[in-house]
């Protein structure tokens, strides 16, 4: 969240085998290191201990509607690109007791669940993921009111980057203008290099924070010839995007074609299984239930993720405002593409490619912005009844 | 009416820090107003910073175990001491609502919305153009409108429900009759033998109305289709879109924009609205399942 | 006995009609008054003549087996009620009530019917109007219909 100084930082060199030394520092500082494991054929999130619990070995291969993890006999702990889990999970709990009710007599008592402050460091952010961070910081703490759940985790929360070296067969964060570079929102960004037998990872501070951790850390200064080695494996991971994204006048265009044929294309193959919806870092979309415990007089509120391809989302009494899956389908790319720029000042999406690997159908937004593009019947606005 | 506490033209605010907890209120009267709606009148239990609302604001109101529903103040808005919600009982939420009794503690959220421009109608003639529990939310404009009565031109409320047995506020609805200084249309969509007022659709009575297309403000509520209606209505009597506000109906679960359930194209309705000018909603009312 | 000329120009449904076709109009027009309650036509009865509601209210009603009355709509103020004797086979669609006591202006469209065979122009811009009228009672009565404010609305939840 601090803005990098003025002055260039100066990139240091740190050995894998002192990579520990820097998870010793964050639990020292207080933070629980939160990073990437190799788990049920994923790379998720997780709690680490050690640097040794993080993928080394594991890369995967990426399509359409298809995730793989496979081995590949090298060291590099960062061969992979993003996995189904997020942060999002952490910054912005899938679920969470928002208060407890409790009767007493003709009283009520409305105890509140205050948010607890928690001080988590995320290891091996990729530039999409820092992202995706920055577009919910803008959802959940760019107005006012602020959410408070989102504001106590993310307040304290560190977030150290990994740069990509490769990129996957769904990824175009270069087409949103996100990555593979990892430019703004971290505090400590790191590029993993496997030259001659070492295996290094040249880290830079973006942050204050950030740069009171790396002095902490053996390092050596880095070289002409690493710092290349940096450029060239982001430039490999720039040329290697599996997709792209064309967004020159995406907002306006889709917000003028909301009758384009290819809207019952796609909904003939969505499923409306919410995969998309829950994969995706920056969906913020959350619902409330109740729960009773009538015996004890008590009762508990929770917030949970919910998702536009609920039947139930847009429920008012009497039906559904958008009961079609076309509708569903348009409303969540039309929102991560067209209307949130109106609403937050920029493209919901970060080009993680996640939506189109854990999609069930395959259905890849990419091409769906392209087919929108094509043929655009209802060019000429969108007003009126058919 | 106790509803107000002094007289004063603040901004619309969040009392609590944390926008989705709810503040227990008591309900100090409940009654009946029609067979299925009813009008609850509340208290704060706690003390705390006063409540201040605008005409066309909603609360969350909170049924512990049942659930949360986003209901308009019926209420004269301004800074006061007991909220009024006139409510119809319909969903799960407002038909536990209903059984509260004089004593009972719910939670409440609130308020929340832009409300009516009523100032903008100030210096112009007035249509409140109302259908079904939407007359809820256009209450606290009217009684805004009758305290300044020099502020504003010729006030009209035109005014439909869906049978004589579902006119809301029937006894108030008298007293603005016998006044010289609004003018007062009332119609259902059905009615038997014993009924000797109107029967059509609400814009059947905006020919009845006594207004100045070019200076006049209008504001809707009601079902999306009435609001749809009514201003092709106006429309045909040269009012013009700009002067044509509406207030909207969208699933609402938190009420600050978090939830996401409730919008409409770019539009949060919960916190971009419920009140919105026409012209800004009109693109989107023309497109299904938006 | 002063003529009807200049009211009948000023109504609404004729506003704007060649002073020729005013004339014929008003050569079909008389007052009428119904005291509260009283029938100025009932279903199925022969559709001769039109009104325009001068001061006063009028229902339209239906009377359904087991349900009573019904009331379709009521007609208030320069509004017109009455189409039936346009089109064959001209006879009435409803009963028609006056609510309260109620002056109208009474047309006979026997007699203007009688016209339109020499003055088609006259039939074709009473037909004009009359469709407008027609078409927006039927909108009306659609969203009536719909029956907007049953269990299908509420208010924000």
């Amino acid at each position: 969240m601090q803005q990098r100084p003025a002055a260039a930082t100066r990139q240091s060199t740190i050995e894998r085998k002192d990579l520990h030394r820097l998870f010793e520092v964050l639990r020292a500082r207080g933070y629980t290191v939160m990073g990437p494991v190799a788990r049920d054929g994923a790379i998720v999130w997780d709690e680490l201990s050690t640097p040794d619990e993080l993928p080394a070995g594991w890369t995967d291969e990426q399509e359409a509607g298809r995730y793989r993890l496979v081995r590949s006999d090298g060291p590099a702990l960062f061969d992979w690109t993003v996995g189904p889990a997020s942060p999002k999970a952490s910054l912005h709990p899938a679920a969470v007791t928002l208060l407890n009710a409790r009767r007493e007599g003709p009283a009520l008592r409305l105890l509140e669940c205050v948010p607890q402050p928690t001080r988590l460091a995320f290891f091996g952010l990729r530039a999409c993921e820092l992202a995706a961070i920055a577009v919910q910081d803008r959802v959940l703490l760019g107005g006012t009111p602020t959410d408070p759940v989102y504001r106590a985790r993310r307040e304290g929360a560190l977030l150290i980057a990994v740069q990509c070296g490769r990129a996957g067969r769904t990824c175009f964060c270069a087409s949103m203008g996100t990555g593979p570079e990892v430019r703004s929102g971290h505090d400590l960004v790191l590029t993993e290099l496997l030259e001659d037998g070492r295996h290094l990872f040249v880290a830079e501070a973006a942050s204050e924070r950030g740069g009171e951790i790396l002095a902490e850390l053996p390092a050596t200064d880095t070289t002409a010839a690493e710092s290349g080695a940096v450029q060239a494996a982001v430039a490999r991971a720039t040329a290697g995007m599996g997709r792209t994204l064309e967004t020159e006048g995406l907002p306006a265009l889709l917000a003028r074609n909301p009758e384009h044929p290819h809207w019952d294309v796609t909904a003939a193959r969505c499923l409306a299984c919410g995969n998309c919806t829950s994969v995706c870092p920056t969906c913020f979309c959350v619902t409330t239930e109740d729960f009773t415990d009538l015996a004890a007089g008590l009762s508990r509120r929770v917030r949970r993720w919910d998702s536009c391809f609920s039947v139930d989302f847009t429920y008012i009494h009497g039906g559904n405002v958008r009961s079609s899956s076309r509708s569903r389908y348009r409303q969540w790319l039309t929102h991560k593409l067209g209307s949130w720029h109106e609403q937050f000042g920029s493209s919901g999406c970060v080009g993680c490619g996640r939506c189109i690997t854990w999609c069930p159908a395959g259905i890849d937004i990419t091409e769906e912005a392209r087919a929108l593009r094509q043929d655009q019947r209802g060019k000429e606005g969108s007003r009126g009844n058919a | 009416m106790s509803e107000r506490a002094a007289a004063a033209a603040p901004t619309p605010n969040v009392t609590r820090t944390d926008p989705m907890q709810p503040a227990p209120w008591r309900v100090v009267r409940t009654e009946p107003e029609t067979h299925d709606a009813f009008k609850l009148t509340l208290a704060p239990v706690e003390a705390g910073p006063p409540f201040t609302f605008e005409a066309g604001q909603f609360n969350m109101l909170f049924a512990p175990g049942v659930g949360e529903a986003a209901l308009s103040m019926s209420g004269c808005s301004g800074t006061v001491d007991r909220v009024v919600h006139t409510i119809r009982a319909a969903g799960r939420v407002t038909k536990t609502l209903r059984t509260l009794k004089r004593g009972d503690v719910l939670g409440l959220r609130g308020p929340f919305g832009k409300p009516w421009p009523v100032g903008l109608a100030e210096g112009r003639d007035v249509l409140l153009v109302a259908g079904g529990i939407g007359l809820a939310p256009l209450r606290p404009a009217l009684c805004h409108m009758l305290e300044h009565r020099e502020r504003f031109g010729r006030v009209n409320l035109l005014y439909g429900a869906r049978s004589p047995q579902d006119i809301l506020f029937a006894k108030e609805i008298e007293t603005w009759r016998g006044r010289f200084d609004v003018s007062v249309e009332v119609t259902v969509d059905r009615a038997g033998a014993d009924w000797h007022g109107r029967v059509g659709v609400v814009t059947t009575l905006v020919p009845r109305a006594q207004f100045d297309p070019a200076n006049t403000v209008a504001f809707i509520c009601g079902p999306e289709i009435m609001m749809h209606f009514t201003q092709r209505e106006l429309e045909r009597h040269g009012v013009p879109d700009e002067s044509v506000w509406v207030s909207m109906e969208r699933n609402m679960k938190c009420g600050v924009g978090f939830c996401g359930h409730c919008q409409f194209g770019p539009l949060f309705v919960c916190k971009d609205g419920p009140v919105f000018r026409y012209d800004r909603v009109a693109p989107l009312l023309g497109i299904r399942e938006v | 006995m002063e003529t009807l000329e200049p009211i009948v120009s000023e109504l609404p449904l004729f506003k704007g009609l060649k002073p020729e076709h005013i004339q014929i109009i008003t050569g079909c027009a008389a007052n009428a008054r119904f005291e509260a309650g009283e029938f100025m036509g009932r279903v199925g009865g022969p559709a001769d003549r039109f009104w325009i509601i001068r001061q006063g209210r009028v229902a339209l009603e239906i009377h359904a087996p087991g349900r009573g009355q019904l009331t379709v709509q009521t007609i208030g103020e320069n509004d017109a009620v009455g189409w039936s004797w346009l089109v064959p086979p001209y006879q009435l669609r409803f009963d028609i009530h006056a609510v309260t006591s109620t002056r109208v202006l009474m047309f006979d469209g026997k007699c203007l019917r009688g016209k339109f065979a020499n003055d088609p122009e006259l039939g074709y811009e009473l037909m004009q109007r009359f469709s407008q009228l027609i078409l927006r009672r039927l909108e009306a009565m659609s969203i009536q219909l719909l029956d907007l404010y049953g269990d299908h609305d509420g208010e924000h939840e």
